[in-house]
């Protein structure tokens, strides 16, 4: 019998490095999803085709590529990454890219008369955004950004391809060690399935938070 | 490191044979993930509560859990059950099933926005629930889908380099098989993001001239 | 020049083809109550809205204190007006729109206090203390905690109003405010509004379909129909004794449908 309280613990040390990535993964793809959604919606040309530029390229080509040429490109132009840097950038750069669309999705939601009465009480554009549309369209977008945050816990299981020791790379050195097959891998979805639930709890729980209030119902 | 235009050219003939396996997959893929999809939605659906119940969790556990970790489990796990899949198909089911459990939304939400006033009249008519289905349902709630289903396909496209971690010679496999044998990564990594936006920037009109085609009449 | 706050001088609209407004021309005198009637679609709704730069024009001079609205004077010269220009012409102008447009993230009392924050930097507590006053003037001060979803249509409507005062504007539009309005909660908004046409020398137009409060409130009624003012006069001579057919035809409808004038 081998040593599964060894293979337990490296599977466990997988669990973090994947945690750690989702969570870094979510704290670029956050802002970069607002300012290229809002970007998008600039009044300044420049602004707006550079928004376009990012997101159709980092949702045009496949987030695989995008990690490849991270690592194994932008060290030939003197950019050199660790694994987990590369992963974090093209993980958050990539989700961000589908995030700013789900920004700029909510904010065009916002009824025009919401603007109109922006408008009205002689708010600036950034008062508006700030004030009323932006808190408005959180609501919206939260569902969406589940999803997303979803996708990236999924997404992160790519970087095992470039070597870093996250849940699924463990789960490849366990059967490449045990020769067991069924147990590591359905050890690894099941911690996948869990992190994935905690985050769709949390999220609702925030939005439940968010619209309280918004429909009436709260005494 | 310089870009070497005569060392694309010589690995273009490479990656287009890639390519051609890449479209394949996604083909076969497509097909199985509507087909599947459909399937679930049915179940979904079923009278029997114990049915729906596990369908929904097994739909919620596939979509909740990574592709590359799924494909390993086809690759690695069924072999040893007696069922020696080729990388291709494992790779195809794997793909299909996946995406099945995102088309199966798209089914859902299509099938539960047929107006019950069709399901009325087909009971009037005293149509079987088959050819309720058959005739009257699905040739209504289909079209619409069409555009939905067809974002999902392009998605599945853009995962297709997974399939490389199986030993599928696709794109991204052929790319990284070049690029370790020349230890030159630009050109090939490059190459294969260029081929992957030119099909993506050609979905995008596609997909737009799909919804345009198969937007519900008001 | 004095005796005019707005004045409007052969302004045209359109969108795309459609002409909306056609070489229209009035003026507003200080303090005026003034009613704008007509169709649908005569162009009373669009004008309300240029004034309160939501909408903007093709041609003409709108001038509030003799000031061009849409342009400004720079070296001289008259140029097309920037935002900051607007910022500070709009201080002037207040609006309250047909479906109130609430902010429906911010409880009543926010959304009073909001823009007089926000755009006059007055600090919480004054503006909180200033917006009580407005909603007890609108008779909602017990409702100062709640959600705009949680008021009647009349409610929101008198807290919109209530939201527009709290910036001090001089000039008052009134959109068809009671227009989306169940009958019965109507006259809880008309009498708010003829409270403030008695107490206060705001300058206040309003578009509306409610042809007896107009001719009692307003101390001029214009007439509008296919972009143009047809026929104006007090409500007094406008509305017992038309010289315009469409006028008359128009009253004639109104009558017809059972209202009382």
């Amino acid at each position: 019998m081998a040593d599964w309280a060894g293979y337990l613990g490296l599977m466990l040390d997988g669990a973090l490095v994947t945690a750690k990535l989702t969570v870094l993964g979510c704290a670029l793809a956050l802002p970069a999803a607002f300012l290229a959604g809002l970007g998008r919606l600039s009044r300044h040309s420049t602004v707006r085709a550079l928004s376009v530029a990012y997101i159709e390229f980092f949702r045009g080509t496949s987030i695989f590529v995008q990690l490849f040429w991270a690592y194994f490109v932008l060290p030939l132009i003197g950019v050199t990454l660790t694994p987990l840097q590369a992963g974090v950038l093209a993980l958050g750069l990539n989700v961000g890219a589908y995030g700013a669309e789900v920004v700029r999705a909510a904010v065009q939601s916002i009824g025009r008369e919401q603007h109109e009465a922006c408008i009205a009480l002689n708010l600036t554009r950034w008062q508006s955004l700030r004030h009323v549309l932006l808190p408005q369209a959180a609501v919206v977008m939260v569902p969406t950004f589940c999803n997303n945050a979803i996708e990236l816990l999924k997404a992160t299981s790519v970087v095992s391809l470039i070597s870093l020791s996250d849940l699924t790379f463990q789960a490849q050195v366990v059967r490449s060690q045990t020769g067991s097959t069924a147990l590591p891998f359905l050890t690894v979805l099941v911690i996948y399935f869990a992190y994935a639930s905690l985050i769709s709890a949390g999220m609702k729980a925030l939005e439940r938070r968010m619209t309280r209030g918004l429909d009436g119902l709260r005494t | 490191m310089e870009w070497d235009w005569e060392f694309v050219r010589e690995i273009m003939p490479m990656l287009l044979d890639g390519l051609r396996i890449t479209l394949l997959a996604t083909l076969l893929g497509s097909i199985l993930a509507a087909a599947a999809g459909l399937g679930f939605a049915l179940l979904r659906r079923s009278k029997n509560r114990a049915v729906t119940r596990i369908t929904g969790f097994v739909v919620e556990f596939i979509r909740g859990t990574p592709l590359l970790v799924q494909l390993y489990f086809l690759f690695y796990v069924l072999p040893e059950l007696g069922l020696l899949l080729s990388p291709l198909t494992a790779g195809v089911v794997g793909l299909g099933l996946h995406y099945a459990t995102y088309t199966s939304e798209v089914f859902r939400a299509g099938i539960d926005n047929t107006p019950r006033g069709q399901w009325e009249a087909a009971k009037a008519c005293n149509l079987t629930p088959y050819q309720t289905w058959r005739h009257v349902i699905l040739p209504q709630a289909i079209p619409p889908m069409i555009p939905a289903l067809a974002n999902y396909f392009v998605a599945m496209f853009k995962e297709t380099p997974l399939l490389s971690a199986i030993t599928v010679i696709e794109l991204m496999s052929e790319a990284r098989g070049v690029a370790n044998s020349n230890y030159r990564y630009l050109e090939p990594m490059t190459m294969v993001g260029v081929l992957f936006l030119c099909i993506s920037l050609i979905a995008v009109p596609a997909l737009h001239l799909l919804e345009r085609r198969f937007r519900p009449p008001r | 020049m004095t005796d005019t706050i707005i004045d409007i001088d052969r302004v045209t609209k359109r969108y795309g083809s459609h002409t909306v407004l056609q070489d229209l021309c009035f003026s507003v005198r200080p303090g005026e109550k003034l009613a704008l009637i007509g169709p649908s679609g005569s162009g009373k709704t669009t004008i309300l809205r240029t004034l309160m730069t939501l909408e903007t024009i093709e041609s003409g001079t709108i001038r509030i204190d003799g000031e061009p609205l849409f342009q400004m004077e720079r070296n001289g010269s008259l140029v097309p007006a920037d935002e900051a220009h607007l910022h500070r012409m709009r201080t002037k102008i207040g609006m309250v729109f047909q479906l109130f447009n609430l902010f429906p993230h911010k409880c009543v009392l926010d959304n009073v206090t909001l823009a007089p924050m926000l755009t006059k930097g007055v600090r919480k507590a004054d503006a909180e203390r200033r917006a009580m006053e407005l909603l007890d003037l609108v008779g909602l001060a017990d409702k100062a905690r709640a959600m705009p979803a949680q008021l009647s249509g009349g409610q929101k409507q008198r807290v919109a109003i209530a939201r527009a005062l709290a910036l001090q504007p001089r000039i008052m539009l009134f959109d068809e405010v009671t227009s989306a309005l169940d009958p019965e909660l109507v006259e809880e908004v008309l009498s708010v509004m003829r409270m403030l046409g008695s107490t206060t020398d705001m300058t206040m137009l309003l578009v509306t379909h409610e042809m007896s409060f107009a001719h009692d409130f307003a101390d001029r009624v214009l007439f509008f129909d296919r972009g143009r003012i047809v026929e104006e006069g007090p409500p007094d001579v406008l509305f017992t004794n038309p010289t315009h057919e469409r006028t008359q035809a128009f009253l004639k409808k109104i009558i017809a449908a059972g209202q009382r004038i």
